[in-house]
């Protein structure tokens, strides 16, 4: 110990000592602690564990394939997906990426103005009766299952897209895409929601006091504070869109098709699995193809997660 | 260094010619705290003994509130939080204790914004008597009482115990927080900054209590207030750009001679 200048030149006087045992007492209290400390721990670890578990699965069962007769460059440049074939099968993927991104894209243009807005008037602007309302109403579209969805996709927009743009089949881009994207708002409209009401009153209030309308109190207050909820929310609704099966399924048409308008048919990834897996021989080429095009879409998935975890954090690359 | 020191000895011998059986609650020895690769406090030697109330002035970044984290250990939970040298608790350094948990019971902060904890005014208060294991009622009624009396709140909450803490108004939330911070019955009280919510009347009713306090418990009062310091302060330490510029019998540092003529221009307000 560095000599005190105080105490070293004046006596020292006694220092208080009372009940000092207590400081290197452990008591239950500090168990108990330590003990939930590992608990929690072990909770973080286990999901780190599942998904490296889930990723080791996937790849096994398409490490046949991935690795053996794959062609990677034909995987992902061949928009023809022909597993089936009796002489010649192919298995390229190019078609069913540019299906599941245009269905996602424009799901997109759809979701993010619908629901970014109905969370600013939720928010920023509904009072009383009418937010609470709207609140669970929110709450309740987004409890609707996709299959419903897809089912309105089959005979609500079929029908209407034949009709309004005179065109042969009401099943495409254009038809999955406006189903998913009223099916990611209500979410996406709650998490943006949820961002919002996180921001605390004093910012508001601080921008009323210097008389902001409500909008510029908003735009110049609320948003800046909640942007990384806000992107947050968006890139829920594009990892929506890419694992969404049942409904996209039920409305592209699902067939393999490189998309020229928004009124062909496409066929998407998940979809593709999905109607595929149960029909084919396990150990197959054509099975392995499939975990091949589930391990792209893990890959997939974690670079959006991971691109939305550095944005939100600020991190930018070079 | 040999001039400093002197100074400061004066300081420390002046309070055994007042209270010559003062014993050391607090030993402070080359204290430096650093965020990083930022030094923001550092050369902080001094004692600080039983029962005195021991004011630490200074303008904002001088390091006040950062000193009050390290007492208490609250570098723990800030990983970019880095202390270095020796805080010596009833003689023990805060450092090596196995239970730090026991170091913070005995250690009440108040910091400088309300925190109305989202309980009861009445549960807020008995937080701390009934994490220590106290279950019977009437004690606790009797320590809720007692606290909420010393801090001046008593009498605007008796009737409404069971509303949200977190919904009192600022002031009433400031002094709730004392409430609170009375409530584990500390050897140590650290006051950040505590009337920067409170008006004035009440802030010279809580600066009675301050007083009356004393007698069981010993005072770190970080203060903006320079008068506040001389009203209620011992003894007062100067903080300034992070180094501790002066201790001293507060009364000398203001009519007295003072070390550091920086400390003569602050207490008399011609800076910061």
């Amino acid at each position: 110990m560095a000599e005190n200048p105080i105490v070293a030149a004046v006596e020292r006087p006694q220092a208080v000592a009372p009940q000092e045992a207590d400081f290197d007492n452990r008591n239950s209290d500090w168990f108990i602690d330590k003990a939930v400390q590992i608990l929690v721990f072990l909770g973080g670890i286990s999901a780190i564990v599942f998904i490296i578990g889930i990723f080791v699965f996937i790849t096994k069962e398409g490490a046949g394939f991935l690795f053996a007769d794959l062609d990677i460059v034909e995987f992902f440049t061949s928009p023809r997906w022909r597993p089936t074939s009796e002489h010649n099968p192919t298995y390229g993927i190019l078609a069913l990426v540019v299906g599941t991104a245009s269905v996602t894209g424009l799901a997109m243009v759809v979701a993010i103005p619908f629901s970014l807005g109905a969370a600013i008037y939720i928010a920023e602007f509904a009072t009383g009766k009418t937010r609470e309302f709207l609140k669970v109403l929110v709450e309740l579209l987004a409890a609707i299952p996709s299959v419903v969805w897809g089912f309105i996709g089959l005979t609500i927009m079929n029908p209407l897209i034949i009709q309004v743009f005179d065109v042969p089949v009401g099943l495409n881009v254009l038809n999955a895409g406006v189903i998913l994207g009223l099916m990611a708002a209500p979410i996406m409209t709650s998490i943006a929601e949820d961002a919002l009401n996180a921001v605390p009153d004093r910012y508001r209030e601080a921008a009323e006091a210097m008389g902001a309308t409500r909008w510029q109190v908003t735009i110049r207050a609320v948003l800046p504070a909640a942007k990384n909820g806000l992107l947050g929310a968006v890139l829920l609704g594009v990892g929506r869109g890419f694992g969404e099966t049942m409904a996209v399924l039920m409305a592209t048409g699902h067939s393999i098709n490189l998309p020229s308008s928004v009124f062909d048919s496409v066929r998407a990834l998940t979809a593709t699995i999905a109607a595929e897996l149960g029909e084919t021989a396990v150990g197959s080429n054509h099975y392995m193809a499939l975990f091949t095009i589930g391990i792209f879409l893990f890959v997939i998935t974690f670079i959006i997660n991971l691109t939305a975890d550095l944005i939100v954090r600020g991190v930018r690359k070079g | 260094m040999v001039e400093g020191s002197e100074k400061v000895v004066t300081a420390a011998q002046n309070i055994h010619t007042l209270r010559p059986d003062a014993r050391v609650k607090l030993e402070i020895a080359d204290l430096a705290i650093s965020y990083g690769a930022q030094t923001i406090l550092s050369d902080v030697n001094f004692s600080i003994y039983e029962h005195e109330i021991f004011g630490i002035i200074g303008p904002a970044n001088a390091g006040k509130t950062s000193f009050i984290k390290a007492v208490n250990r609250m570098d723990m939970f800030t990983s970019s939080m880095h202390v270095d040298g020796q805080i010596l608790f009833n003689g023990r350094d805060n450092k090596s204790l196995r239970n730090v948990y026991a170091l913070r019971n005995r250690i009440g902060v108040v910091f400088p914004l309300p925190v109305g904890l989202p309980l009861s005014v009445y549960d807020n208060v008995a937080l701390a008597p009934r994490l220590s294991g106290i279950k019977s009622k009437e004690k606790l009624d009797v320590i809720v009482e007692r606290c909420l009396t010393r801090a001046a709140l008593w009498d605007e909450v008796k009737d409404r115990l069971d509303s949200l803490g977190s919904l009192l108004s600022g002031g009433q939330q400031q002094r709730l927080t004392i409430a609170r911070a009375l409530s584990q019955d500390p050897e140590l009280l650290m006051l950040d900054e505590f009337s920067i919510a409170v008006d004035p009347v009440t802030t010279m009713r809580i600066e009675d209590v301050l007083k009356e306090l004393k007698k069981e418990v010993t005072i770190i009062l970080v203060t903006n207030l320079v008068q506040q310091a001389r009203r209620l302060a011992d003894r007062t330490a100067f903080f300034l750009e992070g180094k501790c510029v002066e201790v001293g019998i507060t009364e000398e540092l203001f009519t007295g001679t003072v070390k550091d003529q920086r400390t003569r221009d602050y207490v008399e307000g011609r800076f910061g």
